[in-house]
């Protein structure tokens, strides 16, 4: 009897509590302001998340709500109409803009920042530099020791990210299919795929034998970064913001928000904010390479 | 309602009898949604396909085998070290050891059981995967191996529990009386009381298997969830990439109502009927035991 008591106590306690904390911010969030919901790449949505805090505390009645779920989540979502602005780290497929103009919408692209693909190594691992053709040779299982790119005799252990990550396919399309869409080469089924990028960096730091690939923003001092080349004759060259944009790192990607069709209004402002030099810092800090 | 019934144990029983009914009705439903969802891969998806192989579904190949073989692998070795030592330390706990021992190692055992597997993945990336890769001098620790390894750490708690509890209640006079005929302790607990408690420890070690199988976020962790096909030696220590893992890394980004996402609906299917009959074993063996309890006891 007493423990009931004490049960239903607690439950009234909670319940209290639980309206009491959702009537405040719906009591502030009055009739005037208004919402962009925003939605997808995993990749891109720490960036759009300080995007969405920087703009809210410059303009107060504009709410941004931002969710990840993937660049595919997003394009849906936007095809569904359930959502103002949808995030992708890859362009939008041909099939899903059919789909987009069989329900109403007409995607429009802009992109918000770039990206570096990042080939890093462990620290004590001699090789310094490798072309795109040896990371494709490498990736689908026809290079297996360090041995062959001038490293020790060791078997090379080669991570990847998940097959659903819009970086796992930009890497396949791009690197281990050297941007041939009639090239059919598969990463090799011994490539560890691993959940998460901080996997990759765990696994490369402590690994004489891995290499893996991440976004730039995720390498950390303690793995080393290989310069990548177009071919044997170079140059090799380093990711970094400046080599991005003028085209010299070979391994680079746009980030995009898709729209549907023109924006305007409140969306249009944010859009057109995100283009600032002041939201492009923001991009920078969080070790993304800035669009200007 | 009988008149003489208060009308608060009424509702008590009809509370219970729905509490029990719905856990029917739950399981059934899962199930239902299960087919519902999972079964449209065998239109969409050949045989053939399903049959391979290959594992890479952003191009379409379904091969399911390297995933069923990476869990029957992962299953089979952490079965392997999970079993004689849950045993041993059920046997230990409830025999052998004295009575502050005991008080003081069982609930240790069951905190062991209550640590979120995502902790010991955890502690797999970080300390367990590194020192293999060094000790075994392997191309990495993200291996089966580790997986088992954690693995067995998640259903040895289980085993234990459950044997545990099975030992101690044989009953007293058994021992006795196999002491009194001159057998020693070691020949008692091998003789008399594991055999008198066996469908109750066979029940636990199911259990314990049935953990191992479901079991998702440690070994996603740290069995490098590549799709190779467990069938050489080496396959124990080389990474594998198991059923549950498969679903957890890629439910997140499928589009619903595609193939892939039918296909890992089929995976829960399989998962579901494979951890459904290791719990039917586990509850027939238990209701045999109740039958002969009540037999002897009779």
């Amino acid at each position: 009897m007493k423990t009931g008591t004490l049960l239903l106590l607690f439950l009234l306690l909670f319940s209290a509590c639980s309206t009491g904390g959702k009537a405040n911010p719906g009591g502030l969030s009055n009739a005037q302001a208004s919402t962009i919901v925003n939605k997808g790449s995993d990749t891109l949505v720490n960036l759009a998340l300080a995007w969405a805090e920087k703009y809210h505390e410059l303009y107060p009645e504009i709410e941004i709500s931002v969710t990840g779920g993937g660049s595919g989540t997003g394009i849906a979502a936007l095809i569904n109409g359930t959502v103002d602005l949808a995030n992708a780290s890859r362009q939008i497929k041909a099939e899903e803009v059919q789909q987009a103009q069989a329900n109403g919408v007409t995607p429009k692209e802009f992109v918000v920042a770039r990206d570096a693909i990042a080939i890093v190594v462990n620290p004590t691992n001699p090789v310094n530099e490798l072309t795109i053709q040896q990371l494709s040779d490498i990736y689908s299982g026809k290079i297996n020791n360090w041995k062959e790119l001038g490293g020790e005799d060791r078997v090379i252990v080669r991570l990847s990210r998940e097959t659903n990550s819009g970086t796992h396919v930009f890497f396949l399309e791009n690197v281990v299919r050297m941007g041939d869409p009639n090239n059919k080469t598969f990463f090799s089924p011994d490539t560890l795929l691993l959940p998460s990028s901080e996997g990759i960096t765990a696994e490369t730091r402590d690994n004489p034998n891995a290499i893996g690939y991440d976004g730039l923003g995720y390498v950390t001092p303690e793995v080393k970064v290989v310069a990548v080349g177009k071919d044997a004759s170079g140059p090799f060259v380093m990711p970094s913001a400046e080599t991005v944009n003028s085209g010299k790192y070979p391994i680079a990607r746009d980030l995009y928000m898709y729209t549907n069709g023109e924006p305007t209004g409140k969306v249009l402002d944010y859009i057109n904010w995100i283009m600032t030099p002041e939201a492009q810092a923001i991009v920078k800090q969080l070790g993304f390479v800035p669009i200007k | 309602m009988n008149k003489t019934q208060k009308p608060t144990e009424f509702i008590l029983t009809l509370l219970i009898k729905v509490s029990g009914y719905s856990a029917i009705i739950f399981v059934l439903m899962i199930f239902f949604f299960l087919l519902r969802e999972g079964l449209p891969t065998l239109q969409e998806v050949s045989i053939s396909n399903l049959l391979s192989t290959r594992w890479y579904p952003i191009e379409d190949y379904f091969g399911l085998l390297p995933l069923l073989g990476g869990s029957i692998i992962v299953t089979i070795g952490a079965a392997v070290i999970a079993i004689p030592v849950g045993l041993f330390t059920a046997v230990y706990i409830a025999e052998v050891a004295p009575r502050k021992t005991r008080d003081f190692l069982k609930p240790i055992v069951e905190v062991l059981g209550g640590i979120p597997s995502v902790v010991l993945g955890f502690l797999g990336i970080i300390i367990l995967a590194p020192n293999l890769r060094r000790l075994l001098d392997l191309p990495t620790g993200l291996s089966a191996l580790a997986g088992f390894i954690l693995l067995s750490a998640v259903a040895i708690p289980t085993i234990v529990s459950v044997a545990e509890d099975a030992l101690d209640s044989v009953p007293r006079s058994y021992r006795d009386a196999a002491l009194a005929l001159g057998a020693t302790q070691w020949q008692t607990i091998w003789r008399v009381t594991l055999p008198a408690a066996r469908s109750g420890v066979i029940t636990g070690v199911m259990l314990g298997v049935g953990r191992v199988i479901g079991e998702t976020m440690a070994v996603m962790m740290v069995t490098g969830n590549a799709p190779i096909m467990p069938i050489h030696l080496n396959s124990f220590i080389s990474p594998v990439r198991t059923m549950t893992a498969t679903i957890a890394a890629e439910m997140g980004e499928v589009a619903t109502g595609s193939t892939h996402y039918h296909v890992l609906f089929f995976i829960g299917l399989v998962l579901f009927v494979i951890s459904l009959g290791i719990n039917i074993a586990a509850s027939s063996a238990m209701f045999k035991q109740r039958k002969r309890s009540e037999r002897i006891l009779s």
